[in-house]
């Protein structure tokens, strides 16, 4: 289990190191549009405040859908995925493996640069630590729920729209709950209950996920 | 008594949008055999193998399969990772032990020692497949799935093969090769007949 | 307890499934005939207005049993696609295939109604903070999600068990979506009147409930009808099926 759970994060790590621009290139696409709205809502330091929670969380939402579009698709072009099913054990512990990795190349890298997203939009900074903590809590379920529908749509060619589609439905308590604390924040309120959803969200889809995602990716396989 | 087949089948049969693709297939595959699968375009070669391979669904059962290991259509191999570091993920997920030696054994045997240290997708096609046939020596299972595995391979590498095969049937493991050439080493050919258009499962 | 096990092998027979059907479907759709009209008559003209919203509350005989009805086909399809996955059995993808375009439509007419009823009680179609109509809509989307994902994928089998995964984490993530869209709602103090607060007395509930069963049977109506045509359409090359279409009166 460990052996191979260490085996597919270690390849993982590999091969983050060795596309580093498949990584920033999300993280690129993040501040642009961050920077589309600060021009579309013209910049007035209270108009985004006021919007910058949603904007935010939207945004991410967004950003995770292109980047979730391509996770398994060279795996499943080069046939590494075939092997990964071929094992007589169950492929759950490496793909457990592969969806921590791609936790961390966007919802843990978009965790640590959204201090910086929150002072584009004029967040004050004593509400910054709320917004750290809010992605820190919301973003893995971001990456592992996403992760069920870029398992079933790997086999499809142009998947893009289709994913958003299927996972972005899904993902409206995340942003519901990841919202509401930053907002309450700014309004100078604890977090209240929504803190705690979206951890228990991300604790739920780590813990089923990886047998949705194991399904899925069998069926994508078998065509 | 005699051994224990390393792979049989019984009334097996793939079905693709409904429909049978070849006939129901017994077949007894036993150790030291090598068994070209033949049969025309579109038969279903590669799905059957692809469903002993488990990738797909399958009606019929699978009354032995000794461990395997399967090369398809792609060689399974990362572009960005080297042929060592490719064999390493193979070999954790199979959970067998990955020394520097045997790795380097394995692919000085395949011929791409002088290789080792580039990724693979700065290798050539004949070298990937090469890569795939190191990582059937490292598998040690006894029983090769191979889907057309001569494509891309040169005059040279055709006699490596030729002779991994032979060597692998004569320590008692077995093959099962689909190839639109004749597979040299193969101790017999097995050949699937399209099934008729009306017949359907029952 | 055999006989449990026997119509559970039975059902996986399409053969078995259309001949055992064809009954149920009659009586499906005459009871959905008779009670979706005695309950819409009874409802639309002989119940009392409403003291505080007038006649305009009586689309809720129509709204409700929509609403109702599309989330528990959801329900259905969460259903159907655990038993496919489950046991493999074919017959749950066919019920797939009949339920979805049924839920999208009683979907989207729950939609439409809610947006009906809206204007005249909030004064505009559409208003977010009601916890109903978001959630119906999201539910829409999941709808589409399944649709969209069928169509993409060309091998009928893959397409099938591809949906059923999607419609269980769907099903799984339902009452998530529901209960973070209420909790949302309770935020905004904007709507004054909420739909689902009416205190309603027998008479004006008896016509809503005959209409929530009149709705289940059109549901039981249009499932089976679809699923015959269904199994029609995939078993066209067997026997059974072309001796069915050249002898119609045999069965």
């Amino acid at each position: 289990m460990s052996g191979a759970l260490g085996g597919q994060i270690r390849r993982e790590l590999l091969l983050l190191a060795r596309s580093r621009t498949d990584v920033l290139n999300p993280l690129v696409f993040l501040f642009l549009t961050v920077l589309l709205f600060a021009l579309a809502l013209d910049g007035r330091p209270e108009n985004l405040r006021a919007h910058a929670a949603g904007v935010l969380w939207a945004l991410v939402l967004l950003t995770n859908m292109l980047a979730l579009d391509g996770m398994f698709r060279r795996d499943y072009d080069d046939g590494s995925l075939e092997q990964m099913f071929l094992i007589t054990q169950s492929p759950v512990a490496p793909v457990l493996g592969k969806l921590l990795v791609q936790w961390l190349a966007t919802g843990a890298l978009i965790t640590l640069c959204s201090p910086l997203l929150g002072l584009a939009l004029n967040l004050p900074a004593k509400v910054l630590p709320m917004l750290f903590l809010a992605f820190l809590a919301g973003s893995p379920a971001v990456s592992f729920i996403g992760a069920i529908g870029a398992s079933v749509t790997v086999g499809i060619r142009r998947s893009g729209a289709i994913l958003g589609l299927l996972v972005l439905p899904m993902l409206i308590p995340v942003l519901i709950f990841g919202v509401s604390v930053v907002n309450r924040a700014l309004d100078g309120d604890p977090p209240g209950p929504a803190i705690y959803w979206l951890a228990a969200l991300s604790v739920a889809s780590i813990m089923a996920a990886p047998f949705a995602v194991s399904a899925g990716l069998k069926v994508s396989l078998e065509q | 008594m005699p051994p224990s087949p390393l792979l049989q089948i019984a009334r097996f049969a793939c079905l693709r949008d409904r429909r049978l693709l070849f006939d129901p297939l017994e077949l007894c595959v036993q150790a030291g055999e090598c068994v070209e699968l033949r049969g025309p375009n579109g038969v279903g070669k590669t799905t059957l193998l692809r469903a002993l391979a488990g990738l797909f669904p399958a009606e019929g059962v699978i009354l032995s399969r000794a461990p395997f290991a399967y090369i398809g259509h792609a060689n399974g191999n990362a572009g960005a990772l080297t042929a060592e570091e490719n064999l390493r993920w193979y070999l954790t997920l199979m959970e067998r032990p990955a020394t520097d030696a045997s790795l380097r054994e394995a692919l000085e045997r395949v011929g791409l020692g002088a290789v080792a240290p580039r990724p693979c997708s700065r290798l050539s096609a004949g070298q990937q497949r090469r890569v795939a046939l190191a990582r059937l020596l490292l598998s040690a299972a006894d029983l090769w799935l191979l889907d057309e595995p001569y494509t891309a391979l040169d005059v040279g590498g055709v006699v490596l093969l030729d002779g991994l095969l032979r060597e692998h049937c004569a320590r008692g493991g077995a093959a099962l090769v689909v190839s639109h050439n004749p597979v040299q080493p193969a101790s017999r050919a097995l050949d699937l007949h399209p099934a008729p258009l009306m017949r359907r499962r029952a | 307890m055999g006989w449990i096990t026997t119509t559970w092998h039975r059902l996986g027979s399409p053969r078995w499934f259309y001949g055992m059907m064809a009954p149920w479907q009659t009586g499906f759709g005459i009871a959905a005939l008779v009670l979706l009209a005695v309950g819409s008559v009874w409802g639309l003209v002989w119940a009392p207005a409403d003291y505080q919203q007038g006649d305009s509350f009586r689309i809720i005989y129509i709204h409700v049993p929509t609403v109702i009805v599309a989330q528990s086909a959801y329900m259905t399809l969460g259903a159907a696609g655990l038993v496919l996955l489950v046991w493999r059995m074919k017959m749950a993808d066919v019920a797939m295939v009949a339920i979805v375009p049924f839920g999208m439509a009683m979907t989207a007419l729950g939609l439409f109604t809610g947006a009906v009823w809206g204007r005249p009680t909030w004064g505009t179609w559409w208003e977010w903070t009601d916890a109903r109509l978001v959630s119906t809509l999201i539910l829409l989307f999941l709808y589409f999600g399944l649709h969209a994902l069928r169509q993409a994928i060309p091998a009928a089998e893959s397409a099938a068990r591809a949906c059923a995964v999607l419609a269980i984490a769907g099903l799984v993530n339902i009452p998530i979506i529901k209960y973070s869209v209420e909790w949302w709602t309770t935020l905004h103090q904007g709507s004054t009147f909420s739909m689902r607060r009416i205190n309603m007395p027998a008479v004006m509930y008896l016509p809503l409930l005959v209409n929530v069963i009149g709705m289940y049977c059109l549901f039981g109506y249009v499932m089976i009808a679809r699923m015959r045509t269904e199994i029609l359409r995939r078993e066209r090359d067997t026997s059974w099926v072309v001796e069915l279409v050249r002898r119609p009166d045999v069965r």
